[in-house]
């Protein structure tokens, strides 16, 4: 039943992704298309930050906020983005103790 | 297809498929540790360690993963896990547009095979690594990239399936904020070259604040349509070369 589900799981994650590989190259895009598409990377990422950032410990939003703002400042740095990473795994660490 | 007609930088096969995994490897450091919390998380939840690695080889998407999981462990119904990972993982339909805008001169085979491997970060580098696509043999740029992260994503979730009890319970919920971090790192760089970005970013972080909190949208869709609308402020805001 488990495999069952993860099959399940597969097809309605895979479907969404391909669609557009078959419907792209049809549409004749406008400048405005494009701005639009190309903003969409950005949007995500935001989308994809906040609020959930604030759930990464559960009724201590301020920690994964915390953790978010170490991240930031070393990323500014123009360093490999596994330092943010790694910077924030250890901030939250080290506030959860 | 209509390849002839671009203007390409010259390079092999072999060196777009090392670049590409070089440009895969932050997300290949940065996977590891959430594949292997996912994966005692996962073999907490009583998966075994075959359905654990196959749903990271099948789904190959970290938040809809934790979910599932989770879900699993509360005993959820076959339908409501399918169900709340499409809604969830609905967002890669509008980032494979983009995506696919980007790449819009390859085959369709190609296209097809590289949208299956797209994920956030995936997305997000080769997004950052637009420049690429008018490269000659650059299909193996992008391909790399998206294997390096694949090849990540399950080799950590068997590690973590594998190690299960041995990770303490705090570390694993430390690396809760891996994914997060991660994002950060990809959009930190380009906001400081492009303010813009920046507007664009903190309007969609906002308006899934609203659509999740006041609105009561599920998470899936408050995260679709903040990034549809969001990146809607471009239009007028945005050069088109902004964000190349």
């Amino acid at each position: 039943m488990t495999m069952l589900t993860i099959l399940g799981m597969a097809i309605v994650t895979m479907v969404p992704r391909f669609i557009p590989a078959f419907i792209m190259d049809r549409l004749a895009l406008k400048p405005w298309l494009n701005k639009w598409l190309n903003a969409i990377p950005f949007a995500a990422l935001g989308a994809l930050i906040f609020p959930g950032i604030m759930t990464v410990i559960e009724d201590a939003p301020w920690i994964g906020i915390t953790g978010g703002l170490v991240a930031a400042a070393i990323a500014l740095l123009n360093v490999n983005v596994i330092f943010s990473v790694v910077g924030a795994i250890v901030t939250v660490y080290l506030l959860t103790i | 297809m209509k390849e002839e007609a671009v203007v390409q930088t010259q390079q092999s096969i072999g060196t777009a498929f090392k670049q590409g995994s070089v440009a895969g490897m932050p997300i290949f450091l940065g996977y590891m540790p959430i594949a292997i919390a996912y994966g005692v998380l996962a073999s907490q939840s009583g998966l075994t360690i075959f359905e654990t690695t196959m749903m990271s080889v099948l789904v190959f998407a970290g938040a809809a993963q934790f979910m599932a999981a989770n879900m699993i462990a509360q005993g959820a119904l076959f339908l409501q896990i399918v169900v709340a990972t499409f809604v969830l993982n609905f967002r890669h339909f509008i980032m494979s547009m983009s995506f696919m805008n980007q790449l819009k001169h390859y085959s369709v085979p190609w296209k097809f095979g590289l949208s299956l491997g797209l994920t956030d970060e995936t997305f997000a580098v080769s997004a950052l690594h637009k420049k690429e696509a008018h490269k000659e043999n650059s299909k193996f740029f992008y391909l790399a990239l998206i294997l390096t992260a694949y090849f990540s994503w399950v080799a950590g979730s068997f590690a973590g399936a594998l190690l299960g009890e041995i990770i303490p319970k705090q570390l694993s919920d430390s690396m809760g904020i891996a994914l997060y971090a991660m994002f950060i790192g990809l959009l930190a760089p380009s906001v400081k070259k492009e303010w813009r970005i920046g507007v664009v970013a903190v309007v969609s972080m906002l308006l899934n604040y609203m659509f999740s909190e006041f609105v009561g949208l599920e998470t899936g869709w408050a995260i679709v349509l903040a990034t549809v609308v969001g990146s809607l402020i471009a239009i007028p805001m945005m050069e088109e070369d902004d964000a190349q």
